[in-house]
């Protein structure tokens, strides 16, 4: 046992030894274009991950969390280019444009038979949106037993329909939208009560873009079932991943991951848990 | 009176003509070529496609058996909801399409309206994309404040198709209506039928026998366009497999959906086919 | 005395060119009036205007002495009393035989199909097509589909008939059979006006020939002098091209 956690120890030390020593040495000629890391992400890159959709000013958690990861693993930011893909692109066979793909992708066991993910830079609560009226009228409460009679939505794409039947098992069929503008717009419509997305998406939308949005109430990300964690993804045996998670784990262990965290997403404290 | 000549031709007992037994000789011929370059055809393709460098990747995305396995019954459920919206959908849009294809025949001047209505309507609906009027007419109309249950995304997001495709049909149909001659609406005044009557019972059901398929073209398309309504929630079969699709970053359930479309519109186009051959030879 | 119908100063024009330029005609009731003339020469516009499928602008037309010319006047209620059959047949491909004769008097007379059965049912009998009641027209030879044609008419009970060269799209072993109906209508004592290339036909039964030249009624007569003491040199050229 000793022996086993000392050699861990000094392989760990030999490889940060290593990363300060020669940065970079892990990626060289594994990247799309020697020296440079490209990254993907959606088009558009929504708010609160990506600031105004512009990822290269490093602004918004996910493109603070894809300089931070570009830097660990030796790149400098103005060896970072960006490329935007929609979903279907990141999953097709064929050469692929990106060195990794950051859009909120949830890691799936499914999914990880078709593509490789990074380990987890963040653990999503979901969170249900829904409107002051809705609330008025249905008396809505986080509370399960009274949201199943609810009109649910969610986005098409989105880990969030298998975790809404799960977790809730509403009673009509739910309705399924392409995007956060259609969910809303089917909301504003009437046409559904309550949305489930990840929090801080849900949190964004109803302070920003629903008139009268409110979170009705949120599940912890720990939650033991199916946790809703968001990865980098890869080719399907990308050679690059090993240096990924390298840099992944040294970031969430030395609290950077968190700090990111805290600086650009809001603290949901003050969100009701369901019960 | 088809039948008539089936039976005269296949008449038993009767030595082949040398003519019979030439167009035999030839037919058999051209069956042996035919079967002989389809057979060349699949194998070039058996064959040939698996050796392209990215086929096994592109096998996994689109024909993984297990993934396929899992999401097809899944797919043919959600197949029924296209089934159901078509099914309504469909009768009325035939009485719509007829009803404006008769605004556009109106002779009257005091129903001009009438006659204009119809030739801005089906300038505005055929000149859409459909996909437009599905978003404009689905998530519009309720979002000015329609109570439950009269906000429902299949109700507006069906208005829509139907708006779209009775522009379509009524644009046939008159087709149809000026492709009877004059001389038919003739002898029906000279008999002093009016205007309805020659309508009704003289111009419109030749008409449209004349114009079943390309009508039944358009039912086709309608078949593949109920698909468009997953833009504003319902969940059909095109959603599903985008469900399915994402959930396991796999295109295979988009395969399945296409073999669900398939097994419907293809005897579907063969019927229309058949249609269109038989109203041929008829007019012959 | 005028008899069942009278033409004074009927007119007719097609844009700038005139095809009916002023025609008296008058017709007794029981009586059948041959139009002759050239190709063009306006027959079957005559006919067309004397059942008002096509509007007359100017000169009367009386039925029974009434005014059916007059501008804006309902002409349906006068077709139901005129019945015209055309050269080309013009049946309803879509209905049975039975079902095109039926039509009309369902519709304009609101029989319904079960009184209708009997009169049309004799109608057909009497001129030979009894078996040939539940054919479509394209199952039937233009001989039969023309006297379909007439009990279509006929089937209305109308007082006057109109028949605009419906011999001339026929085989010639045809005609015969066409013009027996003819000649059965005419011994039935029906008013028949009758635009026709079968000269032999007109001089056998005709009470009168109207020779139309120009759009007039250049000379008329009963068939027995027309024919073989025409006064007209232009009817005397028309009758040697076609005898
Ligand atoms: N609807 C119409 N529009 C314009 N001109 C017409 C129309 N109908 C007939 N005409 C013209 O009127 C003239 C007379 O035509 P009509 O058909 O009455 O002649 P017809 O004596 O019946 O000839 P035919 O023996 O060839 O049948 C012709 O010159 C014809 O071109
Ligand atoms: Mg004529």
């Amino acid at each position: 046992m000793k022996i086993v956690t000392s050699a861990i120890t000094i392989a760990c030390l030999a490889a940060t030894g290593a990363l300060a020593a020669d940065h970079g040495a892990c990626a060289a000629g594994k990247t799309l274009e020697e020296g440079m890391l490209t990254i993907a992400t959606g088009n558009p890159a929504f708010y609160p991950w990506v600031l105004n959709d512009a990822p290269e000013s490093g602004e918004g958690f996910e493109a603070a969390v894809a300089y931070a990861i570009a830097e660990a693993m030796g790149f400098a930011p103005e060896q970072v280019q960006w490329v935007r893909t929609s979903f279907d692109e990141a999953i097709q066979p064929g050469a692929k444009n990106f060195d990794f793909n950051m859009q909120q992708y949830s890691i799936t066991e499914d999914r990880d038979r078709m593509v490789d993910f990074s380990l987890p830079y963040y653990s999503s609560a979901m969170a249900v949106l829904t409107t002051e009226g809705v609330v008025e009228e249905t008396g809505a409460t986080p509370e399960i037993a009274g949201m199943k009679d609810l009109r649910w939505g969610a986005m098409a794409g989105t880990t969030a329909m298998p975790i809404l039947m799960d977790l809730i098992a509403p009673n009509s069929d739910p309705l399924l939208y392409g995007d956060n503008a259609d969910v809303t717009a089917a909301m504003q419509a009437g046409q559904i009560d309550a949305a489930l997305f990840d929090l801080p998406t849900a949190l964004y939308l109803s302070a920003v873009v629903v008139d009268g949005g409110k979170i009705l109430g949120q599940f912890p990300a720990d939650r033991t079932e199916s946790p809703d964690q968001f990865g980098l993804l890869m080719e399907e045996g990308s050679p690059l991943k090993e240096c990924v998670d390298a840099a992944m784990t040294e970031l969430t262990e030395s609290g950077t991951l968190a700090a990111i965290e805290a600086q650009w997403l809001q603290d949901a404290t003050g969100v009701p848990v369901i019960q | 009176m088809t039948e008539t000549h089936g039976t005269v031709s296949a008449a038993p007992a009767v030595r082949p003509t040398r003519r019979a037994t030439y167009e035999a000789r030839v037919r058999r011929r051209s069956t042996t070529v035919a079967a002989l370059s389809t057979a060349a055809v699949l194998l070039a393709v058996v064959v040939l496609v698996p050796m392209a460098p990215g086929w096994e990747a592109v096998k996994r995305s689109f024909f993984d058996a297990e993934v396929f396995a899992r999401t097809f019954p899944g797919l043919l459920n959600a197949f029924l909801l296209d089934i159901a919206i078509f099914a309504w959908c469909a009768p009325l849009i035939a009485l719509t399409g007829l009803a404006i294809a008769l605004c556009r025949d109106v002779r009257s001047p005091a129903l001009f309206p009438l006659r204009m209505f119809g030739a801005v309507y089906t300038d505005i609906f055929r000149g859409l994309p459909v996909i437009l009027v599905v978003y404009l007419i689905g998530f519009g109309i309720p979002g000015l404040g329609l109570p439950r249950p009269w906000n429902s995304p299949y109700i507006w997001g069906s208005l829509a198709l139907i708006l779209v495709y009775s522009a379509y049909v009524a644009e046939v149909i008159r087709s149809g209506i000026d492709s009877i001659h004059q001389s038919q609406r003739s002898a029906a005044a000279s008999l002093g039928l009016s205007e309805a009557d020659t309508m009704r019972y003289v111009v419109l059901p030749q008409a449209l026998r004349n114009v079943m398929p390309a009508n039944m073209n358009l039912l086709i398309a309608l078949q593949k366009d109920v698909a468009l309504l997953s833009f504003i929630g319902p969940v059909e079969i095109f959603r599903q497999a985008g469900v399915y699709k994402s959930l396991m970053a796999n295109f295979t359930p988009y395969v399945g959906a296409a073999l669900i479309f398939l097994a419907i519109t293809i005897p579907a186009t063969r019927y229309a086919d058949y249609l269109l051959n038989r109203q041929r030879r008829r007019q012959r | 005395m005028t008899g069942k119908l009278s033409l004074r100063g009927v007119r007719k024009s097609f844009g700038d060119t005139e095809v009916i330029r002023g025609i008296d005609l008058d017709v007794g009731e029981g009586e059948m009036v041959c139009l002759i003339g050239a190709s063009g020469s306006g027959k079957s516009t005559l006919l067309r205007c004397i059942n008002l499928l096509e509007p007359v602008d100017d000169g009367t037309i009386r039925l029974d002495g009434v005014d059916i010319a007059e501008p804006g006047l309902d002409p349906r209620p006068v077709r139901r009393r005129i019945g015209i059959v055309f050269q080309s047949y013009n049946l309803f491909p879509h209905m049975t035989a039975a079902e095109n004769a039926m039509l009309a008097p369902r519709r304009v007379h609101g029989r319904d199909r079960a009184a209708l059965m009997g009169p049309v049912t004799a109608l057909f009998r009497r001129f030979g097509l009894a078996d040939r009641m539940d054919h479509y027209p394209d199952q039937l030879s233009g001989g039969q589909q023309q006297r379909v044609a007439i009990i279509r008419a006929l089937a209305m009970e109308p007082e006057i008939m109109l028949f605009d060269e419906i011999t001339s799209a026929l085989d010639p072993e045809l005609v015969g059979e066409v013009l027996d109906v003819l000649r059965q209508l005419h011994r039935d004592g029906m008013t028949m006006i009758l635009a026709t290339h079968e000269m032999g036909f007109a001089r056998e039964l005709a009470d009168k020939v109207c020779f139309l030249d120009g759009g007039v009624i250049l000379e008329q007569g009963p068939p027995s002098s027309l024919f073989s003491a025409p006064s007209q040199q232009r009817t005397r050229a028309f009758l040697s091209r076609v005898l």
